[in-house]
């Protein structure tokens, strides 16, 4: 038992600022979204009619949002899949005590601090079929130049590739930091015991890795249903044809542009049960952490 | 016999260790090329970017093109908006969430731990799912296109009160008694004895909610509507979108990018020592 300062008012007082906030603007309007999601609201709310399930039946019944949806999950395992594989394998090379390693991981993680429309505006550039890069070193390479932008699957690989890039550097701190802390002894006792790199890899390192992946994996989904809203928005606008429009483009247009506000608040509705089921399994299977997003 | 044993074992390391360097130097470089390229295109002039086979050397248009995404582009004025917005959530979070955690640490009161669990609970709360009403509800405050509605429902932060409460709870707890012998009180307590011992927390804290801030983008977008209060993300959309003939100059448009991926990179760069070792200090062994 920890020694404590003796007084009765003075930590609600010091909690009072943060709780009120939290209340007022994050528990309030969640609140506030569930009951909005059972009615049909347009015009600023100025028509306002209860609907019961209505927005939700009209969203799962209609393709362009089943759409959505697919298309989401595909950015999302793509973003997952892909930046865990390469960050994984990055941040192995960087955990070896070298010279210069300081200066390693300084020029591997610095992409954390962009933002996404940052990215977006980069690949963007990159993408484009006359000034980028890309399309000259595809042509000089497989005789090829795609339409990146325009196609719509390839649109969604784009997006996919500079989604996942901007948060490669993000993965290989936390995985920097699980390599670090894995028990040197293990690893040891498998190089004693003539175990190669590879097999030490899969059988040790790995298993051993598992919570830090797992608590990746669940941030990169996140990050992946929210944080690419910017990258979108200057890349693509969720098009060609809708082929970008991922989950919470789709929330974004149907709030802000035609003000369908009971329709928009029942897909709020729906990224918040995914969000808590995500984080409940987190929480259950890694213990807790808490996800450095900025909340 | 051993001599030759070990010069092989020395080469074969020494080859090991040079394809690690190689392999480092690679995925540095790989990392950070749609950046270099970017900022290589932010000195061309028109012609050079549109030049065919491209040329990656440095242009003689890096005044021109960044005057121009500064001036013309008013990003100047959106920087300014970011710095006063990003700078006054890190600092208002940054307080209350030590303020917080001095509560949660050094305190015995009724409901701590469900008070605690309240605040943990809204990092499931993200702004997109409670968008709609937050939009009417700030709007309501009277904060619609005012600063106000991009400061205020921001600081209170459950990543702050997570990690200064889990970094208070690694000092000894000695130093209570010797500060409450000493007569010291809770505040004299958090400004004398702990601020300066979290200063690793403290800068962790601060590079992550900068970031945050800076890169933020749906809501300031929906929230601003006059131009010179905007924030700067929503201006690098003016930058790529077409130009007045369907032509964009996209020498400016990397310059621009440039600008405004440079304030948070600073200060990533200056505090990255402490972002790492806050986050090993968030660990939980």
């Amino acid at each position: 038992m920890r020694s404590k300062f003796p007084s009765k008012w003075l930590p609600y007082l010091l909690l009072l600022p943060t709780l009120a906030l939290c209340a007022i603007f994050l528990y309030y309007p969640v609140i506030q979204t569930f009951r909005l999601s059972t009615y049909r609201a347009i015009l600023m709310g100025l028509h306002r009619k209860y609907v019961g399930f209505e927005n939700y039946v009209r969203l799962f019944t209609s393709a362009d949002y089943l759409h959505s949806f697919t298309i989401t999950f595909i950015f999302a395992v793509g973003v997952v899949v892909l930046g865990l594989a390469i960050s994984l394998a990055i941040a192995l090379l960087a955990n070896h005590k070298i010279r210069g390693a300081r200066i390693y991981r300084l020029l591997l993680i610095w992409p954390y601090a962009l933002s996404p429309a940052v990215a977006g505006s980069i690949w963007l550039f990159l993408l484009n079929p006359t000034a980028g890069v890309v399309n000259y070193f595809m042509k000089a390479l497989f005789g090829i130049s795609p339409d990146w932008l325009t196609d719509g699957r390839l649109a969604l690989l784009a997006v996919t590739i500079a989604a996942m890039w901007k948060n490669l550097g993000y993965n290989i701190v936390f995985f920097l930091a699980g390599l670090q802390n894995l028990p040197g002894e293990i690893l040891e006792a498998a190089r004693v015991d003539g175990a190669g790199p590879w097999t030490t890899f899969w059988r040790v390192t790995f298993p051993l890795l598992s919570p830090t992946t797992f608590f990746l994996l669940i941030m990169n989904l996140i990050y992946a249903f929210f944080g690419g809203f910017g990258l979108i928005m200057v890349m693509t606008e969720g098009g060609p044809n809708k082929a970008t429009n991922i989950l919470i483009f789709n929330l974004y247009q149907d709030a802000f542009r035609f003000h369908k506000w009971g329709l928009a608040a029942a897909q709020s509705v729906i990224l918040f049960i995914m969000v808590v089921a995500l984080t409940l399994i987190q929480f259950r299977t890694t213990g807790r952490r808490v996800h450095y997003g900025g909340q | 016999m051993a001599a030759s044993k070990r010069t092989a074992y020395w080469y074969r390391k020494r080859g090991m260790l040079l394809l690690l360097h190689v392999g480092l130097i690679i995925s540095a470089f790989l990392i950070s090329a749609p950046v270099l390229f970017a900022l290589i295109k932010s000195t061309q002039t028109t012609a050079q970017i549109f030049s065919y086979p491209p040329t990656f050397a440095i242009g003689p248009a890096a005044p021109e093109n960044y005057a121009i995404a500064w001036k013309d582009y008013h990003l100047g004025r959106l920087m300014l908006n970011t710095f006063i917005i990003a700078g006054a959530v890190t600092v208002g979070k940054t307080l209350m969430s030590l303020l917080a955690a001095l509560a949660l640490v050094y305190f015995e009161f009724p409901f701590k731990n469900l008070l605690f669990v309240f605040v943990l609970i809204t990092l499931m709360m993200p702004i997109p799912v409670r968008i709609v009403p937050l939009f009417d509800l700030v709007r309501s405050f009277g904060w619609g296109n005012t600063h106000w509605a991009l400061v205020i429902p921001f600081l209170a932060s459950a990543t702050g009160v997570f990690l200064f409460r889990q970094h208070f709870m690694s000092i000894p707890a000695s130093l209570v008694d010797a500060a409450r012998v000493d007569g010291i009180g809770p505040m004299r307590f958090l400004w004398q004895i702990l601020v300066p011992m979290s200063m690793n927390t403290i800068g962790a804290m601060a590079v992550i909610q900068f970031v945050y801030i800076w890169n933020q983008y749906l809501w300031p977008l929906i929230i601003i509507a006059s131009n010179e209060k905007q924030m700067i993300q929503i201006g690098l959309k003016m930058l790529t979108g077409a130009g007045p003939e369907g032509m964009l100059n996209w020498g400016v448009a990397m310059a621009g990018t440039i600008i405004t991926m440079l304030p948070p990179l600073i200060v990533f760069m200056l505090l990255q020592e402490q972002f790492m070792r806050g986050f090993a200090l968030a660990e939980e062994k």
